[in-house]
């Protein structure tokens, strides 16, 4: 198609065209004052910075309309130093684009190509490389280096071994346990079913001995969300519904999606919404999953109350909490 | 003696030691070609060097460790509560050490910028098709970099230890533990033991400190060495051809030039800092795994991943005592492989639709290859629909909708608008050719309105100068490849299958609206 048909012709490039600094020499000197101009401003964006810093106490807050009260201090120095560098580049520019020579330069390209003769000499010093040291034919030495090349490989897994211990059993484990107390969060104190109204809300762990030390990591599986709602208001199974005292139920606040706290709650619907993707649990059935990506419900805890009227944990929770892995038997 | 003197006198001592007077006279006059649109990759350079300078700041008062501390700063609010030393230094830091929030927000807008750079410089490569041979190696160093960028992001992002980031921290965790058969076991080591553990800080603190940007150093400078042994590519015009380069020599304009961006560069980031705060730490607490604040949103980057993970259905398998993840694993590792694998290898997907495997210098005006184009459009649009998504629940409560409604349409959206988008940028790409070859066959509208004696009326057409009518005629329109189902004895040729798929793509890229030629102007003078 192209070969019959004539293409426009390129008319080359445009005549350059000089700037007034070019010809007139009182254009450039000009030029050359607003380039210092530019610096100038620069220095005083430098002073700012200076003052700020010596002069203005790090706890004086000023309001600034759109933008709120502002740390003076800080916007002293921040503005201070975006005045010195950039007007430092605005100078740098404005010198380029009216001083230094602005016509186009013509560079030619060649092709990475190497000529042929070239080309061929260096397949075969590579090829006759590889041969003088047998790669071809020594299949035995090629065999031998690739494996021991490969297990080599291996050393530094091995030595990454002790980044951490062995998840052993430890992801399916938690510290609730039969006659564990529940205790608020914060204050660490045991609670009884009458301190929970209709409609509240409680986040609690357990009991620990030396609550002044509860790990992260342990409350990463051991937080609890207690609610209560009306007896009449669940839609349980018979087992999930005895697992409840008095409309009080315990679920694990730890989403079964990724392991975020499950920490809102909207009161009207009785839903639990986890922030981070929005994975929709439904309390009065179990806290079974109506929207978003999360695949099972959130773990519920075995509560009751001790003869004093404190609730405690029946049994341990009957399936792993927080997100799934490999490992665990879902079913 | 005068400043050139002096100067001439250092290139006479670097040469009399190392012999270079060739290699410097020849790479000073090195030409660099001038357009808006090259500057975005000198943007993302820019930023990487401040984030090299105000993060060495940084470091001086940061204390990557997850010891527990109680707090006794200057930050009322949360005097006497405990927490980590990295959350209590990254506290320090920004209330006690003078310009040290303006640093930490430097760094913070710095990242994001670099990150926008990144992506815009891509996304500028791509359409232009700068990527074509030579330059293929390129174009997957600079992937790599854009994957680094994301992982260096969120590893910086998580250092500070306060609520949000450790809830980061914690979606992390999840996808490790997400892998099947290794999973629980990965999230072991990484972590130490059990989420979230003591030692997490201090490893991503290394790998954020030295680790990549030591392998950012590295894939930088062969970027940086490649852009500057092949030449820069050049917009198509009259002079440039695949055979020169036009533009400025580096000494002294590029020089000035680039140099003076620098600093424009770090000056408009510093602005950023002083004016518009971001992340504040301070307001979000400590974290703990049983806690969390509403609206929590990872960096933009990160956002079209867990965009990506809130849409995802809730699917998991179970079977014989195990687990898998598919919510996780599809939309978490999945998707995201697909697609940077399918960025990495289009240079070479697109050599073979179109059977080019000549060099490329000159750049294609993104209508005149509106196949590629079309699918960069396509992409674009899948990621803004996952973005979207990402921050449903910022969308919800600021434009009053339901978070719900938000998670179904860009479901649906995600799978129907991106081949919406590349059938709608293919036709306007054609469109836009056609509008090409009407200008140079009739001229430019002059707004000027005739009577004809008979009393019609119409407009009055410019012609065109040589040069625009040469742009907008340059570009090649190659036919489409011609791959014959049977070889010259009639025997069906090994690989039809491929075969037909790649003809028929290579016939769907060559659809054009024919450029106009000589003969077409001669005809027309005719009339």
């Amino acid at each position: 198609m192209s070969n019959e048909i004539e293409a426009i012709k390129d008319p080359g490039l445009p005549a350059h065209v000089h700037r007034k600094a070019d010809t007139d020499s009182a254009a450039a000197d000009r030029a050359e004052r607003q380039v210092a101009i530019l610096f100038g401003i620069s220095a005083l964006g430098t002073a700012l910075l200076i003052v700020s810093y010596i002069f203005i106490p790090d706890d004086v807050f000023i309001f600034i309309p759109v933008m709120g009260n502002q740390n003076a201090h800080q916007l002293g120095l921040g503005l201070g130093m975006a005045i010195s560098l950039f007007f430092i580049g605005m100078g740098a520019i404005h010198w380029a684009k009216t001083l230094m020579p602005d016509t186009e330069v013509v560079a030619q390209r060649h092709e990475f190509r190497s000529p042929d003769s070239d080309r061929k000499e260096f397949v075969e010093a590579v090829k006759s490389g590889a041969g003088a040291a047998g790669l071809g034919r020594r299949s035995l030495i090629k065999k031998s280096l690739g494996a021991a090349l490969g297990l080599s490989a291996l050393s530094p897994l091995l030595l990454l071994r002790d980044l951490g211990p062995l998840p052993e059993k430890e992801l399916e484990k938690t510290t609730w346990k039969s006659g564990t107390y529940l205790v608020t969060d914060p204050g660490n104190r045991r609670i009884k079913a009458s301190d929970l109204e209709v409609g509240a809300v409680a986040q609690v762990l357990p009991e620990i001995e030396d609550p002044e030390h509860r790990k992260l990591s342990d409350i990463a599986k051991d937080a609890v969300l207690l609610i209560r709602l009306r007896p009449q208001e669940f839609n349980l199974e018979a087992n999930k519904l005895a697992m409840t005292h008095d409309g009080i139920i315990a679920f694990s606040k730890i989403c079964s999606h990724m392991g975020c706290a499950v920490a809102l709650y909207e009161q009207q619907t009785k839903h639990l919404l986890c922030p981070c993707h929005q994975s929709t649990f439904d309390v009065t059935r179990g806290a079974k999953v109506i929207f978003g990506p999360s695949a099972r419900p959130l773990p519920q805890l075995d509560i009751t109350i001790d003869q004093e009227g404190y609730l405690v944990a029946r049994q341990p929770f009957s399936e792993p909490v927080g997100p799934s892995f490999w490992e665990r038997n879902s079913q | 003696m005068t400043v050139e003197a002096r100067l001439g006198s250092v290139a006479n001592y670097v040469d009399e030691r190392t012999g270079a007077a060739a290699w410097m006279k020849k790479n000073l006059q090195k030409v660099f070609p001038d357009h808006w649109s090259f500057l975005l990759g000198e943007v993302a350079l820019y930023s990487f060097v401040i984030l090299l300078l105000s993060g060495t700041f940084l470091t001086f008062w940061f204390d990557p460790s997850q010891r527990e501390v109680v707090y006794e700063g200057s930050y009322e609010p949360l005097e006497g509560i405990k927490m980590s030393a990295a959350y209590a230094s990254a506290l320090h830091i920004s209330f006690e050490v003078r310009g040290g929030l303006l640093m930490r927000q430097i760094h913070h807008w710095a990242a994001l910028i670099f990150m926008a750079a990144i992506v815009a410089h891509m996304m500028r490569v791509f359409f232009t098709g700068a990527f074509r041979k030579p330059r293929e190696g390129n174009w997957i160093i600079g992937i790599g970099l854009l994957t680094l960028g994301i992982v260096e992001g969120f590893l910086g992002y998580s250092l500070p230890d306060d609520l949000l980031s450790g809830t980061g921290i914690r979606i992390a965790e999840a996808i490790i533990q997400a892998l099947p058969v290794v999973g629980s076991y990965l999230a072991y080591f990484a972590f130490g033991g059990a989420f979230p553990g003591e030692s997490f800080i201090p490893r991503i603190y290394t790998v954020h400190v030295l680790l990549l940007p030591g392998a950012f150093l590295a894939l930088i400078t062969a970027h940086l060495m490649l852009v500057w042994y092949q030449k820069h590519t050049q917009y198509p015009g009259p002079g440039r051809t695949e055979k020169n380069v036009v533009g400025y020599p580096l000494m002294p304009t590029y020089m000035a030039k680039a140099g003076g961006f620098f600093f424009i560069v770090f000056g408009v980031t510093a602005f950023l800092a002083a004016v518009a705060s971001i992340n504040p730490i301070w307001l979000y607490g400590p974290y703990t795994p049983g806690q969390i604040s509403a609206g929590s949103q990872p960096d933009w980057y990160m956002g079209w991943l867990d965009g990506l993970v809130r849409m995802a259905p809730p699917i998991e398998t179970h079977a014989f005592g195990h687990t898998i993840s598919w919510n996780i694993l599809v939309p978490g590792l999945i998707i995201p492989g697909i697609l940077f694998t399918g960025m990495a290898l289009y240079p070479f997907i697109e050599s073979w639709i179109t059977g080019d495997k000549r060099e490329h210098h000159l750049l294609d005006r993104p209508r005149n290859a509106p196949n590629r184009t079309a699918l960069g459009a396509m992409s674009l649009t899948f990621v803004m629909v996952t973005l979207i998504n990402g921050g449903n629940d910022i969308i919800a409560t600021h434009f009053d909708l339901s978070i719900n409604q938000i998670m179904w349409g860009t479901r649906f959206g995600v799978f129907i608008l991106p081949p919406l988008a590349f059938v709608i940028t293919k036709r306007l790409c054609l469109s836009l050719q056609r509008a090409d070859r009407e200008l140079v066959l009739h001229g430019r509208e002059t707004g000027t309105l005739l009577r004809l004696p008979h009393g019609e009326f119409v407009e009055v057409h410019e012609p065109i100068s040589p040069e625009k009518a040469f742009l907008l005629t340059s570009h090649e329109q190659a036919p489409p490849l011609e791959l014959p189902e049977v070889d010259g004895r009639g025997v069906k040729r090994a690989g039809a299958l491929r075969n037909k798929l790649r003809s028929r793509m290579s016939v769907a890229n060559a659809e054009a609206i024919p450029k106009v030629s000589v003969n077409d102007l001669k005809e027309i003078e005719h009339h």
